[in-house]
Parts: C-alpha cells; structure tokens; sequence
C-alpha cells in the first residue's frame, strides 16, 4: 500500500534523473583535469569567481604601467598616444557616464571586464606576459586615474567585483533569444 | 605562364601517357579565323598539386576603406578585409576571396592541428577535452552559411559594391553541431548562456544564448570542401548563423557553460543605451544587393540584361526578392536562384531591357520570417528622425542600397 503511494513519485524521480543526468552518446573526447581547466578558464564573469589570487595598488600599478611601457601606445597617463585612451574625455558624470566616451575603465559595467582585458589582451604584441599581481595593479591604476577608486584602494579577487562602476545599470539589456524571433517586436524591417 | 609553346613533340609523346587522365591546355587551334588561346598553361607540380584561377581574372579582396574604424589602423594593421561581391557569381565566396574581420588581422595564429583541443566545461555534467581527430568522429554537419561583419554598412562616399557591401560572405561549411558536443558533456539545468575563447589575442566571444547554441551552432572544421583558412580560423571555428560576424568564434579552442550574461570585452564593444538598437544589433536583418550592376561598372549600351544580386537574413531563409528599375516607385519580382537556404547568401536575377535612359535599381528581400528589408527613409520614418545624410540605421544596417545607372553605362551609389 506504501509502496503503491509511492510509485509515482519513484518514477517522477527516475524520469527527472533521466533527463537532467543525460549519458554521452558517442563516448569520444577526454575528461579534463580540475587543475586543467583553470589553468585554460581565464573568463572572467561579473561576480569574479574566476579571478586567480594577488592584488594590486594604483602606485603599484603607475610603476607597472611604466615598466611594461604600456604610455608608449597610451600615452604617459593614459592620453595622448596612438592607441586608444584610457582616461574618460570630459564632459560625462555619475548622471550620464556615456558622454566620458567609449574609454574601457570608465564605460565598463564591471571592473572584471578591464582585469579580463588587459589580462588576455595587453600589453600589444607581448599579451600573456602579465602576472596576475600585476594585471590587478595596472587595473587599480586605470581605475584611480578615472576617479572610479581612491588612492589608497587595494584590488584583489574579493574586492575587485564590488568595485561600484558608474555604467553598472545604464544599458540596455540584449533581447532573450529564441529560435524564429524577429530582431525586434513591432519592427517590421 | 612564360611558356608560351610547349614543346609539340614532348607534348604528343607524352599524351599517351596522360591519355584518360589530365587534359594539360587545349589542342592548338587548327583553324585560323577561330579566336586562340593566347598560349598554353604548363602542368607544373604546384599546379598539379592545388590549382590556380586564370591569369585574366583579377578580382581581388581589398582592404575595407576608411569608416567609422580604419583598417589599417594606427599601427598599420589591417583587420578588415572585403569581399569583392561585384564580380561574384552563385553564392559560394571562394575561401581565397571570403572577408576577414579580426582585432589584429595581422597576427593570425599558426596552429598545429595535431596540438590543438577543444574544452568544454563550466555547468556541464562532464567537462570534455576533444582533438581534432575525436571531433572528426563524430556525426559531422555541411551547410551553406554567410558571414556579415556588424560594421557592413553603406555610405554616400564608398563607390563599389565591395566597398558597400564587402563585409559579409558565404561559404558551405562542414562540422560537428554544437549541441552533439554539448549534450555530450550534459548541460546542466538551466544554464542560460556560454562564452567562447578562440587563440587571439581578445580570446574571447560575445556571450551566446544557450537557445542558440543548442539551435544551429556549428563547430566547423570545413570550408568549402577543404580545411578551414587560417584567415578563417584554422583548425577550427564556431558558427552562429545568421548572428553578428564576432559571434563567429575563430581558432576556437574553449566553450564555458555559464549562468549569467558574462559581460565580455565583446559584449561590452556592443553596449548602447537603447534597447530597439540592442534588439537590432544581435541578428543580422533582411538584406539585399545587386552586385550587376553594381558601383563602378559600365554598360556597353541599351538593350537585355540579366540583373544579379545576392539576398540574405538571420531570420533564416529569403522567401522574397524584389527590384525596382525606377528608383523605388514600382517593384516585381526577381527569380530566386536554386534553392534559398536558411541564413546564406541567395542568388537573384532580373530580366532587363535598358532604353539608355537614367534610372536607379534597387533590390529588397522578405525573409521567411516575413522581415522585410527597408530603404532609409522608411527606417528614419519608423524611429520618427530626420532622414539626413548623417542618418545611420539603428543596429545593423540592413536597408536598401541604390545604384544609379547614367545615360553614359556608368553604375554609381547612389546613397545620398
Ligand atoms: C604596442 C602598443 C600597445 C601597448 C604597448 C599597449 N597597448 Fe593597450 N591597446 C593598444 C591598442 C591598439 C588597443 C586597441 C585594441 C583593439 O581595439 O583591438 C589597446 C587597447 C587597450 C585597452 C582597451 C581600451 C578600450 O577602451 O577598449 C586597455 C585597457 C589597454 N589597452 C591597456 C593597456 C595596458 C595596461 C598596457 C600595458 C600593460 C597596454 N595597453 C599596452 C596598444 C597597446
């Protein structure tokens, strides 16, 4: 009698196990090791989960961005050179941080994203060559010199993604996908 | 190509050799008032081995001019590369001739195939590490797809189709599903997005819905019957139909399952305030070109010819092509081309006779969705702004590109 009570929720778990516990079909590829996998994880998602140990100052970071010779793209504060400037334009503030211009450490939602790039993608020609101290300095520099932090703020795996950057809610949320939408409802073209 | 006249005794001699294999040029003509070969195309080894078009044909891929980011840049580099659509026929972009869209077009990876793997990890029940040859095992995929780079739009100053249009491609493309390898390592519940990491410097794709990648993702190793081009992403490459070219993660080498929005450098490149530019910035829309006659071509004179041009849309396949020959006031018809598959290129033709006189052609498309591809002015009605020339089209640009035809046979854009 127990049993029979219980039945269907037997094969309701069985039937949930099923799906969500599919088994692979082809049995092709190798399982990666944990140790593996973070080495090759350098995604670095807005909660900072990925982030490796270290920290980082902006005085340290000013030194880096020397040493690396990051100013010989950049310009010496981060304006002024041929590649693109780090430093917001004029003309912006907290109420339309939009008008600071498309500079990465001001109009970033996240400061993991500026630690995310300069990480994978700087400095230019030499990327991959920056410790993990040193990608947190130069992002605290970056920050310091937008005004985004203090002097004295020290950025490490916890701190960096509480870093209240002033874009953080003023974009517009991509649609949510599915199959057979049109680009935009109402939207004839 | 200097040799002119192989010799006539070797050249029979050694066609017995050759009898039922390869045919090394023509048979010299025998009679005289017929229209020669201007000499004869010697059979060396590299020819042998991959083989090369004509000497007369000389369309070629150039540079993408100046626009809203030069290429070459500051530093000379070079990473957008244009199709040259103008002389293209059916709807497959030679590999040779496929348009390059990179953050550092210069430093293209030299990957050995043997060394290269793909990881799959994140919220998946079994993280899995596959090589070139494990992907090859399994159950593969060939389709036909274009490409589009987000930046492909007209302007009033670029004169040809390649400089209009150049930007987008199509090529058949052979892989492994994305979701064969996703359901592989079990995707766990929920998990809303993945991001993609290829071996180049920015390493990374905007993040992709996991309702797209489970739809029609492909992993490609293939390009138009042979290995992947480095330019294209050599060993290995992601394909998000009908999506924004960036999505099309090269030198793929690492899927995360995630379960938020990851916010990468890419998704951050594509921030805007406005949520109908957002929407419109995501898939490609309903999009069309004449390619002949297109900018900087000439017609010889009045009389029959065969309008041509290329369709296509992210929403899936063209069920529609039209064209005006007066400037937009009526439009018929055009004959679809073979069969139009979803998110590829499909060719259009249209009977025409030209009087000689001045006109404009247009094409707009209608895709299966029943998105229709809209002029300018129609775009700058619906979002109630001037139409100037500064007006630019909210998210990716699909709308209508207008060539002038000239009393003279000289084709112009005749965006103003
Ligand atoms: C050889 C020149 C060069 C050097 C050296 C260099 N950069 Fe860059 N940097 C560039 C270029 C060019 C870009 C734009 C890249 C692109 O858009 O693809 C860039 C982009 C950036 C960006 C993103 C800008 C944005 O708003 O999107 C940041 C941040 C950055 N660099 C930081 C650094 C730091 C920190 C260093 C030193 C460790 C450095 N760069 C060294 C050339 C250089």
């Amino acid at each position: 009698m127990r049993f029979l009570k219980l039945l269907p929720v037997l094969i309701l778990m069985l039937m949930a196990n099923s799906a969500l516990a599919q088994s692979p079909t082809y049995g092709v590829g190798r399982t990666p090791s944990a140790e593996e996998i973070r080495a090759w994880d350098i995604s670095i998602s807005p909660t900072g989960e990925e982030l490796p140990p270290g920290s980082g100052t902006p005085e340290e970071g000013a030194l880096v961005y020397q040493r690396k010779r990051c100013g010989g793209c950049h310009g010496p504060e981060g304006e002024g050179g041929r590649a693109d400037r780090l430093v917001k334009r004029d003309g912006g503030s907290e109420a339309d941080p939009w008008a600071w211009g498309r500079v990465l450490p001001i109009r970033a939602p996240y400061a993991t994203v500026v630690w995310d790039y300069i990480n994978r993608g700087m400095p230019l020609n030499r990327e991959g060559t920056l410790t993990a101290d040193e990608v947190y300095a130069l992002t605290a520099y970056l920050l310091y010199i937008n005004d985004v932090i203090g002097e004295d703020g020290v950025l490490d795996a916890q701190s960096l993604p509480q870093v209240e950057m002033p874009n953080r809610n003023t974009f517009a949320r991509v649609p949510d996908w599915e199959p057979g939408m049109p680009r935009l409802q109402g939207y004839p073209y | 190509m200097d040799s002119k006249r192989p010799d006539r005794r070797r050249f029979l001699k050694g066609g017995a050799a050759l009898a039922g294999g390869l045919t090394l040029g023509a048979v010299e003509p025998v009679v005289g008032q017929l229209p020669g070969p201007e000499g004869f195309i010697k059979g060396t080894d590299e020819l042998i081995a991959y083989g090369e078009r004509s000497r007369f044909v000389d369309s070629v891929r150039i540079a993408h001019p100046p626009g809203s980011r030069p290429s070459p840049d500051e530093f000379g580099l070079v990473f957008h590369v244009a199709a040259p659509l103008q002389d293209s026929v059916g709807v497959i972009t030679p590999s040779s001739l496929h348009f390059v869209g990179t953050t550092r077009g210069s430093f293209m990876p030299d990957i050995d195939p043997r060394k290269h793997r793909l990881m799959i990890h994140g919220m998946v029940d079994r993280p899995l590490t596959f090589t070139m040859e494990e992907l090859k095992r399994l159950p593969s995929v060939t389709r036909t797809h274009f490409i589009e780079c987000a930046g492909n739009s007209s302007r009033s100053d670029r004169r040809t189709a390649q400089e209009t249009h150049g930007m987008t491609s199509c090529a058949e493309w052979t892989g492994v599903p994305l979701s064969v390898l996703l359901e592989e390592a079990g995707v766990k519940d929920g998990a809303p997005w993945i991001v993609c990491e290829g071996t180049e410097e920015v390493k990374g794709s905007s993040s992709i819905p996991m309702a797209k990648a489970m739809e029609d993702c492909l992993v490609a190793y293939g390009m138009n019957g042979e290995d992947l081009r480095p330019q294209q992403g050599f060993p290995l490459r992601l394909m998000v139909p009908g999506f924004e070219g960036i999505f099309h993660t090269k030198y793929l080498r690492r899927i995360k399952v995630v379960d938020r929005y990851y916010m990468t450098y890419n998704d951050y490149g594509h921030l805007t305030q406005d949520p109908d530019t957002a929407a419109l910035g995501y898939q490609i829309g309903p999009k069309s070109l004449i390619t002949f006659p297109s900018g900087g071509q000439e017609l010889p004179g009045r009389g029959f010819y065969e309008i041509s041009g290329l369709a296509w849309s992210g929403g899936g396949a063209i069920s529609r092509v039209e064209v005006s020959t007066d400037g937009g006031r009526s439009w018929s018809d055009a004959e679809i081309k073979g069969s139009a598959n979803r998110m590829a290129h499909t060719r259009f033709g249209f009977s025409w006779n030209w009087d000689g006189q001045e006109t404009e052609l247009q094409s707009r498309c209608t895709d299966e969705l029943g998105q229709v591809q809209p002029s300018r002015a129609q775009v700058a009605e619906f979002f109630e702004v001037p139409l100037g020339p500064s007006f630019r089209v909210p998210g990716r640009d699909n709308s209508i590109q207008p060539w002038r035809v000239a009393s003279d046979g000289s084709v112009h854009n005749a965006i103003s």
